[in-house]
């Protein structure tokens, strides 16, 4: 079979870090919710999101140490989400583009 | 997933029932108990198990279009009340897609041959695999018992506001079945990945996977991604259903076309899920039966995984008419014709894979060209509702009902049946009446373009689907429907007739009766519980006919 | 099946098998897959969430600002707290550390039942305010109450669902403390002490979206 490193034992002070770079973060997003940032508001909540997951996944999840196939895995379902989301949305945003003489 | 620890000792206790003389050199024999076949792990097993399921579901769909078809007849509604011919058509679709064309090929071939084709002694979850069939049974036997609580009148696509505030069926009971059967598909594609993923023979690198593995590796990416889609949505509508809380609802704010995408998200690349199993099987029908490499394997491969990615790309293409923008149409409408480029370079490679071969008519084989004849048919229909102009003249016409069946029914009874023949030899040990059999096929074909031609040419005059009153003048096409139909009816009869006959009384099969390349023809027929003696090692490419002719010229002298 | 060196090799090895590098990278690689269609299960809702926040932005703010961002907040700094505890368990698993094993999986089961609560106070504070969707549902302010409502509806629908996967979540920890107390996890093998973690994990994430899309938007 392919060979793939054994269990990879992540050392405790990682988890420590993610684990408090998880709660920063968390203030963070909570205290710029506060700020009126217009348009920017909800993409900066979904980036920072983002980042929590991100750590959630590669070092809590390990995929940082798994096998590339679990990191193409994640992929796959953020694309296959983006695609949902965004073939979604194109037709909402654009409910009233275009004004046939007929509806 | 968790289940490693338990299938420990499932393997001690299969070890000590081999103290027990049972016989594990055929999977047939190795127990004769109910129990050994309703608790079996042994994929071979379940794949029987699901052969008996959907054969069972399939004769209930196809007695309900019986009586659609009855209907149909006369241009008057005399036969059934109009209430009673929207569940019958309904339960009719839902019968035939989730519990038949769904679940047929994986379930039946996928999981029979994966394994033996990769040289794996079973899937990578054997207990999951009979956990899917159980799900499988439980939901398609509540989707049944639905119908005895008054059926569903929404059609097989359960539309919102129709489902959640109008309809007076057993809606949320008949979507708990389908949200059951879900589960059970997500399942067995997570099998089928992680099988094809992990549990390769030496050797056996992903190019030299036969075709079939490859159409059944992107199968399960569609399952995986696309059911639970499926599954949410069938939520929601039973909770605006029982709650009427306006998730769907345009009056309290809610909006009915997001039903429309979130479904149409899983049923359009549903459609894959139902045909590119059929497409596996075409591949190893076209090069077995003229004796050919596969023409541009590569190519095949991978237009197998870009109609798995691009089919959740074209969703829209069912709502063009619906209200949604007309920008969006117009995107969807325009991706929808990508489509097409992976489907044609299969077909061509298929053609080119005929040219110089030799050729044999067997069974099999009339049913590879039978596929060709649907799915080409079906498949340019499709680019025609793909176009904007032509969809708004013949959307909800019998031009659809027509170019559905071609596609979905068509290319998958095709391969069904062509599989179940192909491959009858290995999975009983017995050989079908080759002339029968040939008959069987020409009859289906004729039948099934006899019933569902004279369809286009209805639903491009205008009749609408999901009606069973009509205008006189559309009565003579209705009847050729119905004749064809019959036709159709009588061919799928004799297939049941004589395999069941060929089980009892067939012609022993020998480990490879077509000259087969494949890892699956080099284990005996039928194969022992554990498919290997020894698990081979592979050191060539798939579809090498020298080898196997060499090989078995030295049968032979032996 | 030939009773070879692999099957002799472990008691832990299934038949199918050929060694146990094998099984496992199976069994994870089996459990991201199911993660993926979990994703995809919370993805559909999500993407009726988006749709409804687009085409009424106002009635959501509105909504959002009748939740709690301290119990929300408190709620989130749990769930990472029980995710944190969890990757500790499966590191103690890894090092073959029973007693530790037991007593970070209960923990992250009584973090996990913390959460639950802090949750039920919530949904106890929305009934009492009358802001469960329904006949009885009220809101007076600028926006339509039909569209506060629907806001309502999907976040019912949205941390229920996630609820009933933390339940799901506690139960197999549960399940992972029996067999840990009856010794069958060793350093060899602790595959479902890592599977169950995974879908911890998992959960962890679902929240961390639904925190800023339910409570925090509007805010300002
Ligand atoms: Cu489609």
């Amino acid at each position: 079979m392919n060979h793939v490193m054994p269990d990879h034992v992540v050392p405790l002070r990682v988890y420590l870090l993610v684990f408090i770079a998880l709660i920063i973060l968390t203030a963070i997003t909570v205290q710029v919710a506060y700020i009126d940032l217009g348009l920017l508001n909800t993409p900066i909540a979904i980036i920072i999101a983002s980042i929590k997951a991100s750590l959630v996944v590669l070092y809590f999840m390990h995929v940082r140490y798994s096998e590339k196939l679990i990191l193409l895995v994640v992929f796959v379902s953020i694309f296959t989400l983006i695609l949902l989301f965004g073939f979604a949305l194109s037709d909402y945003l654009t409910r009233y583009w275009i004004m046939l003489p007929i509806r | 997933m968790s289940t490693d620890h338990v299938e420990t000792s499932a393997s001690i206790v299969s070890v000590s029932r081999h103290e027990h003389d049972i016989d594990t050199s055929n999977y047939l024999k190795a127990g004769y108990t109910l129990k050994s076949w309703l608790l079996t792990v042994d994929h071979k097993r379940i794949a029987l198990l699901y052969l008996f399921g959907v054969t069972f579901f399939f004769i209930i769909g196809g007695i309900l279009a019986f009586l659609i078809r009855l209907e149909l007849v006369t241009p008057k509604g005399d036969l059934v009340s109009s209430d009673t011919y929207n569940r019958l058509f309904t339960q009719h679709g839902i019968i035939m897609i989730f519990l038949f064309l769904v679940p047929a090929i994986p379930g039946v071939f996928g999981n029979f041959l994966i394994p033996l084709m990769i040289g794996a002694r079973d899937l990578a979850f054997p207990r999951i695999n009979l956990a899917s069939w159980y799900m499988y049974m439980a939901g398609a036997l509540l989707t049944v018992v639905s119908m005895a609580m008054g059926g569903v009148d929404t059609g097989w696509t359960f539309y919102t506001p129709y489902s959640t505030t109008f309809s007076n069926g057993a809606v949320v009971t008949a979507g708990l079945g389908i949200f059951i059967i879900g589960f059970s598909s997500v399942f067995t594609g997570l099998n089928f990945a992680v099988t094809i993923h992990k549990m390769r023979a030496p050797g056996m690198t992903w190019f030299r996977l036969p075709l079939f593995v490859w159409a059944h590796y992107a199968t399960s990416l569609i399952m995986l991604l696309g059911t639970p889609v499926l599954a949410i949505t069938i939520l929601l509508v039973a909770v605006e259903r029982i709650w009427k809380v306006g998730l769907f609802d345009p009056s309290l704010g809610g909006d009915p076309i997001l039903f429309q995408h979130l479904f149409w998200f899983y049923s359009h690349p549903a459609v894959y899920i139902m045909i590119l199993p059929a497409m596996g099987v075409m591949s190893e029908l076209f090069s077995t039966f003229s004796k050919k490499p596969v023409f541009g394997y590569e190519f095949i491969a991978m237009s197998s995984l870009a109609i798995a990615i691009v089919g959740f790309f074209v969703w829209g293409h069912h709502m063009l008419v619906s209200g949604q923008s007309e920008f969006a149409g117009l995107i969807f409408s325009a991706l929808s014709f990508l489509v097409a480029i992976p489907s044609a370079v299969k077909v061509f490679n298929w053609t080119a894979t005929l040219y110089k071969g030799s050729i044999s008519f067997s069974t099999p084989m009339i049913y590879a060209f039978g596929f060709i004849g649907l799915f080409a048919i079906g498949g340019l229909t499709g680019l025609f509702l793909a176009c904007l102009g032509m969809d708004y003249h013949v959307h909800d016409t019998y031009f659809v009902v027509a170019h559905f069946h071609y596609v979905m029914v068509g290319a998958t009874i095709m391969g069904f049946l062509g599989a179940l023949h192909y491959w009858w030899p290995k999975m009983t040990g017995k050989m079908y009446p080759e002339g029968w059999g040939q008959l069987a096929a020409i009859v289906i074909f004729l039948g099934f373009n006899f019933t569902f031609f004279p369809q286009f040419l209805l639903g491009y005059l205008g009749m609408p689907r999901h009606y069973h009153e009509y205008v006189p003048e559309f009565q003579i096409l209705h009847i050729l429907s119905s004749a064809g139909a019959m036709i159709l009816g009588i061919g799928y009869l004799m297939p049941f007739t004589y395999l069941a006959y060929s089980v009892f009384y067939g012609k022993k099969a020998p480990a490879n009766p077509w000259g087969a390349t494949g890892l699956e023809w080099r284990t005996p027929s039928p194969p022992p519980v554990h498919n290997f003696d020894s698990i081979p090692t592979v050191d060539s490419k798939p579809y090498d006919y020298r080898t196997i002719r060499e090989e078995l010229s030295h049968v032979a002298r032996a | 099946m030939s009773l070879g060196h692999s099957a002799a090799s472990s008691p832990y090895l299934a038949h199918h098998f050929e060694d146990l590098e094998q099984q496992k990278t199976s069994a994870v690689l089996g459990m991201w897959l199911f993660l993926v269609t979990e994703i995809m299960f919370f993805g559909g809702l999500f993407a009726a969430y988006a749709v409804y926040r687009t085409l009424y932005p106002g009635p959501f703010h509105a909504g959002s600002h009748l939740l709690d961002v301290r119990l929300g907040g408190l709620n989130t700094g749990i769930l990472i707290f029980s995710s944190f505890t969890m990757a500790l368990a499966v590191h103690s698993a890894q090092l073959g550390k029973r007693r530790l094993l037991i007593l970070f999986l209960t923990l992250t089961m009584t973090l996990g039942c913390a959460f639950f609560v802090v949750k039920g106070i919530e949904w106890h504070h929305k009934y009492v305010e009358h802001h469960i969707p329904g006949p009885n549902f009220h809101f007076d302010g600028m926006q339509d109450p039909k569209l506060v409502q629907l806001f309502f509806v999907l976040y019912f629908s949205m941390t229920g669902l996630h609820a009933l996967h933390v339940l799901l979540g506690i139960g197999a920890m549960l399940w992972l403390v029996v067999l840990a107390m009856r010794k069958k996890f060793s350093k060899e093998w602790y595959t479902p002490v890592e599977l169950v973690g995974l879908y911890w994990h998992f959960v962890d994430i679902v929240w961390i979206y639904l925190f800023p899309l339910l409570y925090l938007l509007g805010r300002h």
